[in-house]
């Protein structure tokens, strides 16, 4: 077995820099890596580029990280719910590329798989299109896009072992998969991390080989965005 | 401008009468939303989230929401029993590969060649696509639900989009609250209109190209 496993947060983000890429699991605010997103403002590093699906809630997920203005630009797929991030977008001090969902999450992929770039059919015709590639496939358009490269990816999982395998847990699984191996070191922070043999090798969502780095998140607030219930009848 | 034309449960309650058994559907955030509610219960239906769920159920009661298991408008959810999660690129290979059999999903324009607008307004804070446009680049049934014409009273089926586009040529059927129409290599083709709801109206409310062939029966709801 090889042993992924860090001794603490400290260990676990040594190497970042400013001006490094990141990428940043989560779907909303579900699935992000709060406990690294922590060390991250802690540690003050500028200059980031961050590879993220949304950009967090002005107090909450990345957009702690928009507050302490350490993030040069934000490549995100929708990024609706933050005043601070709207602010600095329309100031022209963030730069902010907004990509297809699905081509967020291909780049990812094929930065993991070992493809340069990837022929898919979103956008073709308008402005992310834009002075791309594009193809013919079959009678129908494609646009190229590449893979994304970034210097470390930053990934919750629900429960993992020293040797790196992951398994998640709901819809909090969304980009952290993909984004396993896509950078040049992988950090993974789980809920719980168990001895290793105790995951169900059948089970596991992603292989250690993937993963660099592995520690267990001290606490988690995972906050509900929007809080919708049906009443009881 | 008449009386009758339908609301946004309205148009969702003819959107359902698209819902077939056996079909894996993606709703989009707003009227299509509500179609969920008004699905026949005699047929099996499978509800896609983007962000990585197939057999969506209703929201939780309270108590029982899960940070953990939400929807692609960010809403608490339950899972039905079948249900699976996926990462996101296997949910847009879904989308991408064509297995998603429905995708139902607002737009501020469309044009009379399919194309549709529904992600910015130049001027405005632009939030971004999330998953429209592989939706839209995709999927091979996609329905159109939203009001005949804007806040303004300006149609919303227009010759050429003014907007910028989500996608080119892939608008296939457009449901309002004044008419279900098809979109055909001639332009809008007429195919159903709402109760009560005249001919004149629907004209008077189309930028683009309407096409009017043979009797036009009011929509079945």
């Amino acid at each position: 077995m090889i042993n992924k496993k860090v001794a603490n947060i400290s260990e676990a983000l040594k190497g970042v820099s400013d001006n490094m890429t990141f990428m940043f699991g989560g779907f909303g605010l579900s699935g992000i890596p709060e406990n690294a997103i922590a060390q991250l403002v802690k540690l003050n590093i500028k200059g980031l580029t961050c590879i993220s699906n949304n950009a967090g809630v002005d107090d909450f997920g990345l957009g702690l990280l928009l507050q302490q203005k350490q993030v040069k630009k934000m490549i995100s797929s929708y990024v609706g719910e933050n005043d601070e991030f709207e602010r600095q977008m329309l100031s022209g001090e963030l730069d902010v590329e907004l990509i297809p969902q699905g081509t967020l999450a291909e780049r990812c992929r094929a930065a993991q798989s070992g493809f340069p770039a990837i022929y898919t059919p979103a956008g073709y015709g308008t402005e992310v299109a834009e002075g791309k590639e594009t193809r013919e496939f079959d009678g129908k358009m494609y646009v190229l896009e590449h893979a994304f490269k970034a210097d470390f990816a930053f990934i919750k999982a629900w429960k993992g072992d020293a040797a790196g395998n992951l398994i998640f847990k709901g819809t909090a699984r969304n980009f952290n998969p993909n984004m396993c191996g896509a950078a040049k070191v992988t950090v993974v922070e789980v809920e719980e991390l168990v001895p290793v043999g105790t995951l169900d090798p059948n089970q596991i969502h992603i292989p250690g080989i993937f993963v660099q780095r592995i520690f267990q998140g001290e606490t988690y607030e995972k906050r509900i965005e929007q809080l919708t219930i049906r009443q009881r009848a | 401008m008449t009386e009758n034309m339908l609301d946004k449960n309205g148009i969702a309650r003819r959107i359902a009468q698209e819902v077939k058994d056996g079909y894996y559907v993606n709703l989009g955030i707003g009227i299509p939303t509500l179609v969920a509610n008004f699905v026949r219960d005699d047929i099996e239906v499978e509800f896609q989230s983007e962000n990585g769920v197939l057999g969506m159920g209703p929201f939780p009661f309270e108590g029982e929401e899960d940070a953990d298991v939400i929807n692609a408008g960010k809403q608490t959810i339950t899972t039905l029993p079948g249900a699976s999660f996926f990462d996101s690129a296997t949910s847009f290979g879904m989308i991408r590969g064509q297995h998603v059999d429905l995708t139902i999903l607002g737009a501020m324009e469309v044009s009379q060649d399919g194309d549709i607008a529904n992600w910015k307004i130049p001027g405005k804070m632009v939030k971004g696509m999330g998953g429209a446009m592989d939706l839209v680049a995709s999927a091979e049934n996609i329905i159109v639900a939203m009001m005949h014409t804007n806040r303004a009273g300006e149609s919303k089926l227009l010759k050429e989009c003014t907007l910028p586009l989500t996608g080119v040529g892939c608008v296939k059927k457009i449901v309002t609250n004044l008419a279900v129409i098809e979109v055909t290599a001639k332009g809008f083709k007429l195919l159903e209109r709402a109760p009560g709801v005249s001919i004149e109206t629907i004209k008077s409310a189309t930028e683009g190209e309407l096409i009017i062939e043979g009797e036009i029966l009011e929509m079945n709801i």
